[in-house]
């Protein structure tokens, strides 16, 4: 990153970042109730920014869930993570690359 | 003991310090008013509007820097309620809003009143909550007032239906109270990193935002920048974090600045930021925002560091813990070239305010006013041309003395915002300066004012116009002007007696200066329309999307 140069918010940067088309996998941690798969799509919606992909489970004793999104790979993800971390339902964000397993394996039940 | 989920909310609301809450009454929140008729502690402002009951509550917040409690029910009530909500999103400040919400077995029926509250306030709030039964109370609100405190304040909403609110429930002890979680480690590293750059600076400006103020932390501010004896230049929200008048103010930056603020941004080597987010009102075109400057950048939220300008230095702080770090690693400094160059600036690109002689004026009226008044005071502003004059030309002396809209930008703050802020300080004087068209918006709350006989003068800078609109129209869109001004002027006078509050109109009289003294003698709530002509602008002015060095210094027609 160029020190004082603009963030990677500025407008001139948008462009660039949506011709990148890697996927990653973000690996969410949070709290077990009915409005938390909400705040987490609402938060990439109202960002303009495009999910592809969600899996949700609820582990162990069911007060947690884990939530997988694949989403692609952009010059705003870590702002995206920041924000996710800022989420009070979110407990932990990971962030995988795209060659994590837990897309592909359930990609069978999504073949035509 | 046995209470009621709308007892327990009302409980809970007196044993976290809460003792006024506006709001209004409606079929869903019922049992919560029932509950608060019986409190001994807390007492009730009826708003006449959710929005306004929402700035009142924002007031509050703003005043005392602790959260306050506003009440509306479901439906319309809480659409209502949603701007002054997104508002205090926008300015982290920290309110609570609770609605009533239709009984849990009709939810998702389009029954009378309902509307998805909880998935409307997602993206206006920083948490919120929907209580599915009486005895979640007791998590929820304690962990309202904790969120709505800790690291960047922000507001809460929580939606209970009627059911929750009547199930009676019984239970042996009160939860404990919500209390701000405590404040991120310091990285000694980076606190070391920015002292370097600090003493290493040879033209750095302090660049102090809201945060500076909702830390508490402006005396660390100040000493930090008397120490390292730089310029500070403030953002709309933080202004009053450093005195107007100490010699090291700049004052307010980016579109409105003036002129020679700007151009001191413009030669700095080092901007050491403070709370601040890089907002484009301030900044103006990113990219040539500071060109030549390093960044230290101190936020305790840690999505605001690099988020619109890459910082060297980024440290996430509380404010207070950060400089209270970095204070003994840096050297004092004494005067330097660059205080000279920054003396030289001011008077080779000066502030220009017209007519400020003339108590009638758009610039005289808010130099009289402050000017004349004395003891504790507070300001609140509308958004628009008399918005961004007051915070130019007024002195601002201390941190929570200034109330003004900042990031939404909602028309319809002012009067609201300053009932608010006179229910918390009954002993000061408040100063709304507002515009015709903003008053417009929340109108209604004069009679609030008036019940309460709050402290509260308000001055409607009235040009008959969309003020800043027409000027954009004057100035960007060939002078097309449309839809900026009305074609009938309101006699605010007589609309101000039709809600039993004293008026004076300022064009009329034969003794502006003694009519504004008495007025601001007298206690008690009173409305002084100030007529303008529309074609006076609020320059410097930077146009939008545009660099803040090419700021239009004044106006052909009336320079």
């Amino acid at each position: 990153m160029k020190e004082g140069g603009a963030g990677p918010l500025d407008a001139c940067n948008w462009k660039f970042g949506r011709m990148m088309k890697t996927n990653t996998i973000l690996e969410l941690t949070v709290k077990n109730h009915s409005g938390v798969m909400m705040h987490v799509c609402s938060l990439f919606a109202r960002r303009v920014f495009n999910v592809d992909g969600i899996l949700c489970l609820p582990t162990g004793d069911a007060s947690k869930s884990r939530l997988w999104l694949r989403v692609k790979e952009d010059l705003r993800l870590e702002q995206m993570i920041l924000q996710l971390q800022k989420l009070e339902d979110v407990l932990d964000v990971r962030r995988h690359g795209a060659s994590h397993a837990v897309f592909e394996r359930v990609g069978k039940y999504f073949r035509e | 003991m046995k209470y009621t989920g709308a007892e327990i909310i009302i409980k809970l609301l007196e044993r976290h310090g809460i003792r006024q809450i506006a709001g209004i009454p409606g079929g869903a929140n019922l049992p919560m008013y029932d509950a608060l008729s019986q409190s001994e502690s807390i007492r009730h402002i009826l708003a006449r509007h959710e929005q306004g009951a929402g700035f009142i509550a924002q007031g509050q917040a703003r005043v005392t820097g602790r959260p306050a409690v506003f009440f509306a029910t479901s439906g319309p009530g809480a659409t209502n309620a949603i701007s002054a909500v997104a508002d205090a999103k926008l300015d982290s400040i920290p309110i609570i809003c609770i609605t009533g919400q239709v009984p849990q077995n009709m939810i998702g029926t389009d029954a009378f009143q309902e509307i998805d509250t909880y998935g409307l306030s997602v993206p206006i709030t920083k948490h919120n909550y929907f209580a599915r039964s009486a005895k979640e109370l007791f998590e929820i609100i304690p962990d309202a007032f904790r969120v709505a405190m800790s690291g960047r304040p922000g507001p809460i909403w929580i939606d209970v239906p009627k059911d929750v609110q009547m199930e009676l429930i019984e239970f042996d002890e009160w939860p404990v109270n919500g209390a701000p979680d405590p404040s991120p480690a310091i990285d000694m590293r980076s606190i070391q990193d920015a002292a370097t750059m600090i003493n290493e600076a040879k033209r750095p400006i302090v660049y102090v935002g809201g945060g500076a103020i909702h830390s508490g932390a402006s005396e660390s501010v100040r000493a930090l920048i008397e120490k390292i004896n730089a310029p500070a230049v403030m953002t709309l929200m933080g202004l009053g974090a450093l005195p107007t008048r100490h010699p090291l103010s700049l004052g307010m930056l980016g579109m409105h600045a003036a002129p020679f603020t700007n151009h001191a941004l413009e030669e700095c080597d080092t901007l050491i930021a403070l709370g601040a987010r890089f907002d484009d009102r301030a900044t103006g075109k990113v990219a040539q925002f500071c060109p030549d400057a390093k960044i230290v950048h101190i936020d305790i939220d840690a999505s605001e560091l690099n988020k619109i300008k890459n910082a060297k230095v980024g440290i996430i702080a509380d404010l207070n813990d950060a400089i209270e770090a970095l204070s003994p690693c840096i050297g004092p400094k004494g005067s330097n070239d660059w205080n000279d160059r920054v003396d030289q600036l001011k008077k080779e690109h000066p502030m220009y305010m017209p007519n400020l002689d003339d108590p009638t004026s758009a610039y005289g009226i808010i130099d009289h006013v402050a000017g004349m008044l004395e003891g504790e005071t507070y300001i609140t502003t509308d958004v628009g041309q008399h918005q961004m004059r007051v915070a130019q030309a007024y002195p601002f002396e201390r941190p929570r003395q200034w109330l003004t809209s900042g990031g939404l930008g909602t028309m319809g703050f002012g009067l609201p915002a300053g009932i608010g802020a006179a229910l918390e300080r009954p002993e000061a004087t408040v100063v709304c300066f507002t515009g015709d068209g903003s008053i417009l918006m929340n109108i209604q709350e004069l009679i609030t004012a008036v019940e309460e006989n709050l402290n509260l003068k308000i001055f409607v800078c009235n040009n008959n116009s969309l003020g800043l609109v027409h000027q954009q129209q004057d100035l960007f869109y060939e002078k097309r002007i449309f839809a900026a001004n009305y074609s009938r002027a309101v006699d605010f006078v007589k609309i101000a007696e039709g809600f039993q509050m004293e008026s004076y109109d300022l064009g009329t009289c034969i003794d502006p200066v003694s009519l504004i003294a008495n007025v601001l003698a007298k206690p008690g709530p009173a409305l002084i329309n100030v007529p303008l002509d529309v074609h006076h602008k609020v320059f410097p002015m930077v146009p939008p999307g545009g660099a803040n060095s090419e700021m239009i210094l004044r106006d052909k027609i009336t320079a």
